[in-house]
Formats: structure tokens, C-alpha cells, sequence
């Protein structure tokens, strides 16, 4: 090969590789921009901050001095995605079943198909659903709730429209059950035939089929879906701002209006919020940055783990 | 070794003898069951003078659940009465979510289909007051459409030479490191990409208000499943196709853009194509970057636009019949553009998928 | 123990292609039957026939009549999870459940009974079954460990002790040792030898030195073009077949002159 040729071959190698090693590496520096900018800003309101960060019940960020702290929006975050995992995992797990195995095969290829468009669908015409649609379908519910669980005082209601944690919590299940069934039924669709079959020719019924081979097998995969899940519960915002109706006060019945998440929180006070009522937003964005990072690094965490296993025994 | 007598060659006790007809309960039994539970519970209902629908229902699911588990366990054994019990929750998870998701779609289309017309379509909300009739949505899809289009020009260069890195020459610490990083950021907030570009773009780099700043955090939130869903194409692109290439003395550059890219490329504009969609009803941002314009504004450079998301938001907001029509209205279109795309992108994944070897 | 089995005019179909057509032998009880043939003739289908795994294939159904000792498997009312619990198989690739250890692996079938067995009563069928598929002393010492860490012909024969413990009447084997090595072959060619003292075995196979060595009786499958379905060319004592078989075209695939 003449000397020219090779060296124009070398150097197109080099720019390109270096170009896409670029790339990789400019993705690193946005994910620390991130996390800096974030803490940069979050640094100068806590410093002003006149209330505790983590344990105030109060959001006056644009007075003077700023006094907030994020202890409603933690555990109005916290909470509703439990509610929302709790109801979503399920019947996703069941769902998901549902198609891999139970359906009959055309209409099982249909629902996939559904399902993945459903993932789809932004957050905004859940939110406008949730609040035009659900909320008034929800206090018939809650009056039974309240009617034989009240005394526990956890789902006592007043009758006052029911935009509440709760009604956060069974909305964001919607949203998230699209997902979370869309990656369960690929890991149950992945069970090994083979170990299908084994199963079938011992003389098992349908549901021992599944208790012996597909669950065990995805059972990670399971796992990791509902942490995806989990991480978007957590960062949603739109389906929470419009259904919600917020407080700064944690009220000890779910069913009842009042609290508040990290994302709806920002959305909501974002245009009344000045210079510093910003840098107190970002302050909590940065929270809620570090719990979905925990949460999905958690999930990858468990993923990698299962690719170890699923190779043991390829 | 000396076994007990029983575990000989031709004795077993342990093992019951299986007939090869077990007792089973008749295919129309379920039927029979279902109606006759649908009926008991009306009748319940009625009796006791339960006034929702949805009591009456839950009744006679309690009593077809008990009744099918109770004959089936006396009939067909525990084994089978389990197994249809597994059925029958299989089949109620199903229908439980079908319904919200399916009233989702009804609501959005019903509620939404007669605000949908020309005038709607090719009009901005320049003067209209809350609560008036009329208005429309073009500055949203203009605003929108540049913004997502600006997101994909930030985002894909960046994203694809990312994916080609990692499936082609990433190894080590680095490689590691990327994948990492990169399955991270799928997770991140969209309200938390917004606040990103708040604190470097407007607080402190002091920009104004603009399409281009929300471009940025979408763009933020697009990288990630193009990464992704390009890396997984270039995987199932099989080695034999790069080393003939490189045999016949292809240098590597030439051999990725050539060779494996386009055998790829049916796959990566499916990806690229969802995570269009993703990013187009992208809400939390937009209000943070963008702040929401009623007039039409073509500069994305400059100034506050708006956006479809934004705009449902915005008129849900106002709280009045006339605004809840056109954010339904608006809602409809959204849906459109999203599952248009989506439907478009999974096409051309079938159409190519044969070239991918799949 | 060990029941005859006599199929009837047995068609099978996948869809609405036609996999084996009109197939009618016996199998005595107590003896190895081989089934040997061309790659697509049929074999494979006609022994998942035999336990009704051929329907678990999506559109896989059946015409004919398959008699375990006068009953009808494909009769009415005949509960097709019960055929699998009196017809056992072992396949082609070894698929030990890769979650469950050894141990569990073995006891999987019983657990389905719904008896509730004592941990001695079970200890004591896990060791017999693993001593009779001649694994008991490689794997004594591991019996938690995952059944996916053994090599494939212990995996192999751990599969046969799986099937053994559920105590089936007939056994049968789909190329078991096709994705072994030699010596793990001889090892389930000589656990096949010893078994059918106890059980009905019908194996597919490859390999027809195999099938000379393992097997009582020969049935030969060919099919008379690609997309034909397969048929039963002729079945017989397995030194005549080998040696002086009635059709051409037996002795044609076994001399190697064709397939």
C-alpha cells in the first residue's frame, strides 16, 4: 500500500476516533456540570437560608431572609411513589404475564404493541387527565375508604375534591404501569424455552410453568423495572402539578389534600419565584438529582448482577 | 449401599399413580360461573341497595373468585384450583389497567376532537382572553417543532459519536464509565435538566429566556436513549461484516461510516425517532427555559415561545370551560404528533429489520 | 410399571403444514426403540406426540389416536398436563432449572404433586434417582449447588434423574447426547442400557452407530421431498434394520448413500 494512502488512512482514524472519544467524554463533563451548577446554586441558598434545610415545614424562599426547608416535599415525594410502586408493580408483574403467557398469541402481540405506545404518551395529558377526569371518579372511593379504614386516621376524608397524595400516587401507577410492564414482558419473554418446556414435560400446569421457570428468571429483571419506574415517579412533575393540591403541611390522612414533591414544588412556584426563591428550587432539584441517581444506580447495580447469572448458564 | 425395601426398581410408593382422566370441571363451567356471580351480585346490589356500579361489580368478581377456587379445589385438586385462581388474577390485572388507560385515550379524543379544526391548527392565541372561544395553537407547534428539532441537532452528533465509541473502540475505565454515566442520565429529571440550563444559561451566563434554552435540556434528556438505543443496533451488527472490511484493507473510519452505520441505520432511526417523541411532551423544562408566549414568536434564538405541552399546561391552568377545550384539543394533537412518530419508528423497524440480521 | 404404547394413523400438524403423516407402530414396554431418519423427516414431532409437548408449539395439533395401554392419549377428557406427568422426556440440550440447586433440580417434579413429601422420604428419592442416572457420586458432596455448574453430560443426566423421580411410564429422549462429548455419550448410552429395566425409552438419534448400540428396535422416518411430511418407512428389530432391511431406502441411509 503506497506510504500516502496509509497515513491519510491513519490520520481519518485518529480524528474520528477522537472525535467519538470526545463525544463520551462530553457526556461525562454535562452529568459533572450538572451536579456542580446544581450544588453551586443550592450552596448559596442554604447558606442564606434562615430556616433547616431538611426539617422545615415552609417554603417562603423570596422573603427576607428565605425561610425553607424540604421535609414536606421529601415526604410527599417519597410517599406517593410508594403508592404508586405499590399499586403499579403488580398488576405490571401480572400484565406482563398476561402477554408472555396467557393471552392467546394475536391478541398478545396487539397489546405489546399497545402497551409500548401507552409508554408513550406524555406526562401532560396524564396530568390533564388526572385533574379533569380522575379526581371527581376518586371521592366515591375515598367515602368508602374513609366509611371502614378512617379510624386508622391514614384514610380518613373530608369530602373536599380529592387532590391528594394519594390520588398522586394512583395516577403516577398509571403512568408508570406502561413501562414497567414493557420491560418485565422482555425479560418473561427471554426465559429459556428450553426450561419451559423441562417444566411442561414434568407435568406442570400453566401457573407452576411460571413459578417454576419465569419468575425465578426474571424475577432481577422485575426488580430493575420497577426501579426505572420508581426513578420516574420520583422526577415526575406535570401529572403531579396539575392533580395536586399543595401544602406545606403534612397531613397525617392520604386521602385529604395538602403536601407536595420536589418536581411539582419547582413547576408550581418557579414564575413568582425571585433570584433567591430560584437558587432555593435548585436547591431541592439537586435532592431530587440525588435520590433518582441512587435509586437508578441501584437499579443498574442489580442489572449488572443478572448478567453475570445469565451468563453462569448460557 | 443398602436401600429400604420400598425404593426398589419396581416399587415406589412415594409417587402417586396418575390417572391419565383427572376429574375436570367442564370448559363452560367458568361461564356458568361468571354470569351466575354477574347475576348474584346485581342481585345483591339491588337487595341491599348499593348505588355504585362498581360495588355491584366487586361483588360478583368476590363470589366468582370464591366459587371457581372452591369447586375447582373439590373437583380438579388444589394443583388445578390454583392454577386457575393464577389465570383468573392474570386476566383482572389486565383488565384493571386497561381501563384507566383506555378512558385516558377516550377522554383525550372524545374532549378533544371538536376543538380540532383548521382555524385551530393555524392560529396563535394573540389577544384571546381566557376565557373566550376561539385561539389556537400554531405558535405551539412552531415553537415545539424548533425546539425539538434544535435538541436533535445538539443531541444526535454527540449521541451517535458516543454510541461509536463505545461499541467500537471504548475499552477500559473509560468505556465503563460512559456506560455508566450514560444509563444514569436516562434517569435524570426533567425538571432537574431543566434547572441545569436555568442556573449556567440564564442565571449565570444571563441569556434570556428562549426555544434554544429549552433545545438544551431537551437535548440533555434526548442523548441518553440515543446512546442507547444506537448502541444496541451497532451490537447486533455482526463482526464478520467489519473484519471482511478491514481485510480487504478499509481503513476503520471509513469501515464505520460505510459499513456499519448503514447496516445499522434502520435500527437507529427507530431509536432516534422515540426518543423524538419522548422529548417532544416534555412539560417541566419548557417552563423553566422557554416561559410560555401567547403570541407567535419564529426566533428561537430569541425570546419566549411556546410549546404544545406547555401550552395544555397553561390553558388547564386557566381553569375556565373555553381554556379546558382547547387544552383538550391541544392534547389530542400531542398525542397525534407522538404516536405518529412512534408508529413511523417502529415501521421502519420491521421494514429493516431483516437487514440487521434479526 | 412401563406401559406399551401403539399409535394409530397419527398425522401431526404445525399450522397448516403437515409435519409427519400417517404413522402407525408399537413399542413394546421394557425395551429401547430408536427412531432414525433424514434431518426434517419428522422424528423429533412425532416423539413430542408422544407426551402431547407437540401442542405447547404454537399451532401444533394432532390427528390420530396414540395408546398407552388401551387409553387414548388424544381421548376426551384426557388431561394433557397428566400425559406428561405418565410420559417423561429428556431433550436435546440439557436444561437443568438454572435457579434451583441439584438437589431441587431433582425434586421439582415431585413438588407438583401436591403431596406433601417428608424431608428423609425426599432425601431418599433425590439419592436413588441420582444413583440411578449414575450421578450420585460425582455430585453427593454439591447437592446445593447450582445445577448449571456442572458439565453438560452431568447436566444431561441430571435431567434424566429429574425426569426418573416422577416415576413415568415411558421415557422419552430427543437426541440426549447430541450436545455431548464422547465420553459423556457412552455414559447415557450405558445409563439407557441399565434404564430400560424399568421404563418404556424411545429415543430419537443422529447417530445410528448409536442406535445399533442402545436400541431393541429401529424405526426408520424419511420424507419424500423438503416440505413432504415426514413418514414411517419401515420399523423392525434394530440387527435386521442394520443388517438386512426389508426397503431400499432404509439401506441406502444407513450405507451412507444418502441423508
Amino acid at each position: 500500500m503506497p506510504s500516502h494512502t496509509k497515513s491519510t488512512a491513519r490520520l481519518g482514524d485518529r480524528v474520528f476516533s477522537n472525535l467519538s472519544k470526545g463525544s463520551g467524554i462530553a457526556l461525562l463533563a454535562i452529568m459533572a456540570a450538572i451536579a456542580v451548577f446544581l450544588a453551586i446554586r443550592a450552596v448559596v441558598a442554604i447558606r442564606a437560608n434562615e430556616g433547616n434545610f431538611l426539617t422545615t415545614f415552609a417554603w417562603d424562599a423570596n422573603a427576607d431572609p428565605p425561610y425553607f426547608g424540604i421535609a414536606v416535599l421529601l415526604f410527599g415525594t417519597v410517599v406517593s411513589s410508594v403508592i404508586a410502586m405499590v399499586l403499579a408493580v403488580p398488576v405490571a408483574v401480572g400484565i406482563a404475564l398476561f402477554i408472555s403467557h396467557y393471552a392467546p398469541r394475536r391478541l398478545a402481540a396487539g397489546i405489546g404493541y399497545v402497551v409500548d405506545l401507552l409508554a408513550a404518551v406524555p406526562s401532560i395529558i396524564y396530568g390533564l387527565w388526572g385533574a379533569l377526569y380522575l379526581v371527581p371518579q376518586l371521592t366515591g372511593l375515598y367515602e368508602w375508604l374513609d366509611q371502614f379504614f378512617g379510624w386508622t386516621g391514614v384514610f380518613a376524608y373530608d369530602g373536599t375534591p380529592a387532590r391528594s397524595l394519594m390520588t398522586v400516587g394512583i395516577l403516577l401507577a398509571i403512568m408508570i404501569l406502561p413501562i414497567i410492564t414493557s420491560v418485565t414482558r422482555e425479560v418473561f419473554l427471554q426465559t429459556p424455552k428450553a426450561n419451559q418446556e423441562a417444566a411442561l414435560a414434568l407435568g406442570a400446569t400453566r401457573w407452576e410453568v411460571v413459578r417454576m421457570t419465569v419468575l425465578p428468571f426474571g424475577r432481577s429483571g422485575v426488580i430493575s423495572a420497577s426501579m426505572l419506574g420508581l426513578g420516574r415517579a420520583l422526577g415526575e412533575t406535570m401529572a403531579v402539578a396539575t392533580v395536586l393540591s399543595p401544602s406545606f403541611l403534612i397531613n397525617a390522612s392520604l386521602l385529604e389534600s395538602g403536601g407536595g414533591t420536589f418536581a411539582q414544588n419547582i413547576a408550581s412556584q418557579f414564575k413568582e419565584a425571585g433570584s433567591m426563591g430560584r437558587d432555593a428550587l435548585i436547591a431541592s432539584g439537586l435532592v431530587l438529582f440525588l435520590l433518582t441517581l441512587l435509586v437508578n444506580g441501584a437499579a443498574r447495580l442489580i442489572i449488572a448482577r443478572r448478567k453475570e447469572y445469565s451468563g453462569a448458564n448460557a | 449401599m443398602s436401600r429400604p425395601e420400598a425404593h426398589t426398581a419396581t416399587g415406589a410408593p412415594a409417587v402417586e399413580r396418575v390417572t391419565l382422566r383427572p376429574p375436570r370441571l367442564p370448559s363452560w363451567s367458568v361461564a356458568a360461573l361468571a354470569v351466575g356471580s354477574l347475576a348474584l351480585g346485581i342481585a345483591i346490589g339491588l337487595i341491599g341497595g348499593f348505588e355504585s356500579r362498581v360495588q355491584w361489580g366487586l361483588i360478583a368478581a368476590v363470589v366468582f373468585v370464591a366459587t371457581t377456587f372452591w369447586l375447582s379445589a373439590a373437583i380438579e385438586g388444589r394443583r388445578f384450583a390454583t392454577d386457575r385462581m393464577a389465570a383468573i388474577l392474570v386476566w383482572a390485572c389486565f383488565i384493571v389497567a386497561v381501563l384507566p388507560l383506555a378512558s385516558l385515550l377516550w377522554e383525550t379524543v372524545a374532549r378533544g376532537l371538536p376543538g380540532v379544526d383548521w382555524y385551530f391548527l393555524t392560529h396563535s392565541m394573540n389577544g384571546v382572553l381566557s376565557w373566550q372561544d376561539g385561539g389556537g395553537i400554531y405558535h405551539a407547534i412552531l415553537g415545539t417543532v424548533q425546539q425539538v428539532l434544535l435538541a436533535s441537532l445538539i443531541a444526535l452528533p454527540l449521541g451517535l459519536l458516543t454510541a461509536v465509541y463505545l461499541v467500537e473502540y471504548g475499552r477500559g475505565r473509560l468505556a465503563k464509565a460512559i456506560t455508566f454515566f450514560v444509563d444514569v442520565m436516562t434517569g435524570i429529571p426533567s425538571i432537574v435538566a431543566g434547572l441545569f440550563i436555568l442556573s449556567l444559561w440564564i442565571m449565570m451566563l444571563d441569556f434570556g429566556y428562549s426555544g434554544f434554552a429549552g433545545a438544551m435540556a431537551l437535548a440533555i434528556l434526548m442523548m441518553p436513549i440515543v446512546v442507547r438505543s444506537t448502541e444496541e443496533m451497532l451490537k447486533l451488527v455482526p463482526n464478520e461484516l467489519r473484519e471482511a472490511s478491514l481485510a480487504m484493507g478499509v481503513p476503520k473510519w471509513r469501515t464505520i461510516l460505510k459499513v456499519v452505520l448503514p447496516t445499522a441505520i434502520g435500527g437507529i432511526t427507530t431509536g432516534v425517532m422515540l426518543a423524538l417523541a419522548r422529548i417532544a411532551g416534555e412539560t417541566a423544562p419548557i417552563i423553566l427555559l422557554v416561559f410560555g408566549n401567547n403570541m407567535i414568536n419564529g426566533n428561537a434564538f430569541e425570546g419566549a415561545q411556546s410549546s404544545l405541552p406547555l401550552y395544555i399546561y397553561e390553558q388547564w391552568g386557566y381553569g375556565t370551560e373555553a381554556a379546558y377545550d382547547r387544552a383538550w384539543a391541544a392534547a389530542l394533537v400531542l398525542i397525534a404528533f407522538v404516536m405518529i412518530l412512534n408508529l413511523a419508528a417502529r415501521g421502519i423497524a420491521r421494514w429493516k429489520a431483516p437487514k440487521t440480521g434479526r | 410399571m412401563a406401559k406399551r404404547i401403539d399409535v394409530q394413523g397419527l398425522t401431526a400438524y404445525y399450522g397448516s403444514h403437515k409435519a409427519i403423516e400417517g404413522i402407525t407402530l408399537q413399542v413394546e414396554p421394557r425395551s429401547v426403540t430408536a427412531f432414525i431418519g433424514p434431518s426434517g423427516c419428522g422424528k423429533s414431532t412425532f416423539l413430542r406426540t408422544l407426551n402431547r409437548m407437540h401442542e405447547v408449539t404454537p399451532g401444533g395439533r394432532v390427528e390420530g389416536r396414540v395408546l398407552l395401554d388401551e387409553e387414548d392419549l388424544y381421548g376426551p377428557g384426557v388431561d394433557p398436563v397428566s400425559v406428561r406427568r405418565t410420559v417423561g422426556m429428556v431433550f436435546q440440550r440439557p436444561n437443568p432449572f438454572p435457579t434451583m440447586s441439584i438437589y431441587d433440580n431433582v425434586a421439582a417434579g415431585l413438588k407438583l404433586n401436591g403431596i406433601k413429601y417428608r424431608k428423609s422420604e425426599l432425601d431418599d428419592i433425590v439419592e436413588k434417582n441420582l444413583r440411578g442416572a449414575n450421578l450420585w457420586n460425582e455430585v453427593k458432596d454439591r447437592l446445593n449447588k447450582p445445577g448449571s455448574g456442572l458439565s453438560g453430560g452431568q447436566q444431561q443426566r441430571l435431567c434424566i434423574a429429574r425426569a426418573t423421580a416422577v416415576e413415568p411410564e415411558v421415557l422419552l429422549m430427543d437426541e440426549p447426547c447430541s450436545a455431548l462429548d464422547p465420553i459423556s455419550t457412552l455414559a447415557i448410552e450405558d445409563l439407557i442400557d441399565k434404564m430400560k429395566a424399568q421404563f418404556t425409552i424411545v429415543i430419537v438419534t443422529h447417530n445410528m452407530q448409536q442406535a445399533a448400540r442402545v436400541s431393541d428396535r429401529t424405526a426408520f422416518f424419511n420424507l419424500s421431498a423438503i416440505g413432504e411430511p415426514g413418514r414411517l418407512i419401515e420399523v423392525d428389530g434394530t440387527e435386521k434394520i442394520f443388517s438386512n432391511p426389508s426397503v431400499q431406502a432404509t439401506e441406502d441411509y444407513i450405507s451412507g448413500r444418502f441423508g
